[in-house]
């Protein structure tokens, strides 16, 4: 999932100071999961801003809405009949949902309720971590399932660096060494010696470096 | 065990005090409450094993989103007691409505009221 | 083993002696006299002079100019060239101006991470690792070409080093690790400093039981302490740095003014011990910013006068 976290709420009322009538819009996807911009966090904002603009003797109308998802057509339809209504709308969605509505309702500013983080999973409730940077290429077939651009500090694809340390990462105790784990489960997969055979330069242009990506596929289109 | 303790305080049930949500606490001060108690039982006995220990980090949280927006997050707090601890209920009752008194009113019920005036 | 580069470092190995290396960090600055001092301290009493790349993460006067500097004094450079903060544009075109000054060295790593230097809020390249920046030099080199397949027009000529930690994690691997190097094309590779030899003879026997030190010239590094204080804090602070309790209670058995001295005694003393490895062909002296002390170790460590090589 991809995963994101609150933004500060000071930093919230600061962009939306001035207006009027708010919508709080939360994703039911990804976002939901790791409990940054749901239904619920929806609800908690929507109260604190509330709470903000009572104490302040503003008149501030916040109004509350969760979408199955703000990253298709579909589900941002919803709200095309009352989007005129707001003078902004705070999307707790990931930076892909802020976008597509802001792109879907071309007039009404659209601001970014949460920091989107990274592509991770969930190691426990409350907890979760990065496990993908979407290269576009993809190599977990040789790295025995780990992977070393995601998890490694220099995404070293030849690793370990001389830094790890007792299976954890130079840069925090808290971070294991991806190449301790790519070296651990290689020898449980009886691999250990492709740990030896040289992972080449790695064409980068999928990735980030080749500029914004699109996938087309002809045989699923309308 | 007829016990007294101050009467401006209401009282929610709930089956434990894991089901109580962040969001509950903000929409009692929404809703103009001066301070929230949370009582739960006594940590290591939960029932439901952790169900107190989550409360108490949402009255954490809790407090931390009131004071962002500067209303005094002590007006949140959990205290942890065994169901035989009627009086030591009462007690906290009381302390905690002397010390919301000290702090004052929610402020937001204030502008309300002077809006309302 | 035949010389491939007109390299003196790779000649003085050629001719089994046992190789003297050193390093000099550049200033934080644009005082390029500093490094040529420092050069000058200990000019006589190594082979080659290894130029730092920003070590630790932290901005400094760049590996490469300070490399001409030495060059141009006839001191032998050792270019080191970390691939954080360089895409491999930036890298290959460095290479070539060093070949242009006939940097004839270079010593390739990934370098640390910038969280612990002084712009920890930067971003970094890592476009490709260390293993893939010795293949780079070794194509450059060898067949002419740059990465993207052109030809080269007068090649860089460089002996390729690497830098091989015997103390890092996980052990099992260390000397796969360095097989790895060499298969990448690594020519000399200089050790992380060492201080517990055990440890190290057991990484070297290892290394041998494969026959990796007839493919490579193993220099061994050794660093003096200059006080307690930074043997134990190399021990708890360094990622990858293995100092023994046995040592760092040495340093600290001796007052604090006599520490120095205990220092590049237990220095003097691992080079004589390591001479006896087979499979070490040499020693890269890292006195931190104590370049002063580099020709007392050389010569009590019975490695000085340094051999003349026709170049």
């Amino acid at each position: 999932m991809i995963v994101a976290e609150r933004k500060p709420v000071e930093e919230i009322i600061e962009s939306i100071q001035g207006s009027q009538k708010i919508l709080i819009a939360g994703c039911n996807e990804c976002v939901t999961v790791c409990e940054a911009g749901g239904k619920k966090e929806v609800g908690v904002l929507a109260s604190t801003l509330r709470m903000h603009f009572m104490k302040e003797g503003e008149k501030v109308e916040i109004d509350e809405v969760t979408l199955e998802r703000q990253c298709d057509h579909e589900y941002l339809e919803e709200i095309r009949n009352k989007i005129d209504l707001y003078d902004v709308v705070v999307s707790l969605a990931c930076g892909v949902g802020v976008q597509f509505m802001a792109e879907k309702y071309f007039s009404t500013p659209v601001l970014p309720g949460v920091n989107t983080s990274f592509m991770g999973v969930t190691e426990e409730r409350g907890v979760w971590s990065e496990r993908c940077q979407g290269c576009g290429e993809c190599i977990l077939g040789k790295t025995a399932g780990i992977c070393p651009i995601s998890r490694c500090a220099k995404r070293l694809l030849n690793g370990p660096c001389g830094g790890s340390t007792d299976g954890k990462c130079e840069l925090s105790k808290d971070l294991d060494c991806a190449w301790q784990l790519i070296i651990d489960r290689l020898k449980e997969l009886n691999r250990l010696d492709d740990y030896e055979k040289l992972m080449p330069i790695k064409d980068w242009s999928t990735e980030r470096a080749g500029g914004p990506r699109k996938v087309i596929r002809e045989d699923v289109r309308l | 065990m007829r016990l007294r303790y101050p009467g401006n305080i209401r009282i929610i049930r709930v089956p434990c005090t894991g089901k109580v949500d962040t969001l509950h606490i903000l929409r009692s001060f929404e809703k103009g409450a001066d301070g929230v108690f949370v009582v739960g039982c006594l940590e290591g006995d939960c029932r439901f094993n952790w169900g107190n220990l989550r409360a108490r980090k949402r009255v954490e949280e809790s407090q931390k989103i009131l004071n962002s927006i500067g209303i005094e997050g002590e007006r949140v707090r959990m205290f942890n007691l065994s169901s035989g601890e009627g009086p030591r209920f009462a007690e906290i009752a009381t302390e905690m409505t002397e010390e919301i008194r000290k702090i004052g009113p929610n402020p937001i019920k204030k502008i309300e009221n002077k809006a309302a005036a | 083993m035949s010389v491939k580069t007109p390299s003196r470092l790779e000649k003085i190995l050629d001719e089994g002696h046992l190789a003297v290396t050193s390093e000099c960090g550049p200033p934080r600055g644009s005082d390029g006299e500093v490094i040529a001092k420092k050069a000058e301290m200990i000019r006589n009493y190594v082979d080659a002079v290894n130029i730092t790349d920003n070590q630790t993460s932290v901005t400094r006067l760049c590996s490469l100019a300070a490399c001409i500097r030495l060059k141009l004094m006839g001191v032998e450079p050792i270019l080191q060239m970390v691939t954080r903060d360089r895409n491999r544009i930036a890298l290959q075109s460095d290479i070539l101006g060093a070949a242009s000054f006939d940097v004839h060295n270079i010593l390739c790593l990934s370098g640390d991470h910038q969280q612990f230097g002084d712009n920890a809020q930067g971003q970094n390249v890592f476009d490709i690792d260390s293993m893939q920046l010795i293949q780079t030099v070794r194509l450059m080199r060898d067949q002419g070409k740059f990465l993207g397949g052109d030809p080269i027009e007068r090649p860089p000529n460089m002996f390729v080093g690497a830098a091989a930690n015997p103390f890092a994690d996980p052990f099992e691997i260390r000397v796969p690790r360095l097989a790895k190097k060499i298969a990448a094309g690594v020519e000399f590779i200089q050790t992380q400093c060492i201080y517990n030899l055990d440890k190290f003879e057991l990484w070297m026997k290892q290394a041998r039981d494969r026959g990796l030190h007839e493919k490579v010239s193993i220099l061994a590094g050794v660093t003096p302490f200059k006080s307690a204080g930074m043997a134990k804090y190399m021990k708890n602070r360094v990622p990858g740095m293995d100092v023994p309790d046995e040592v760092v209670k040495r340093m600290s058995g001796v007052p604090k003014e006599k520490q120095a001295q205990e220092g590049i005694d237990i220095c003097v003393e691992s080079i004589q011990r390591l001479k006896e490895v087979e499979g070490v062909r040499g020693f890269h002296v890292m006195a931190i910013e104590w370049e002063e002390k580099v020709p007392e170790i050389v010569e009590r460590g019975g490695l000085y006068p340094r051999p003349k090589v026709n170049e």
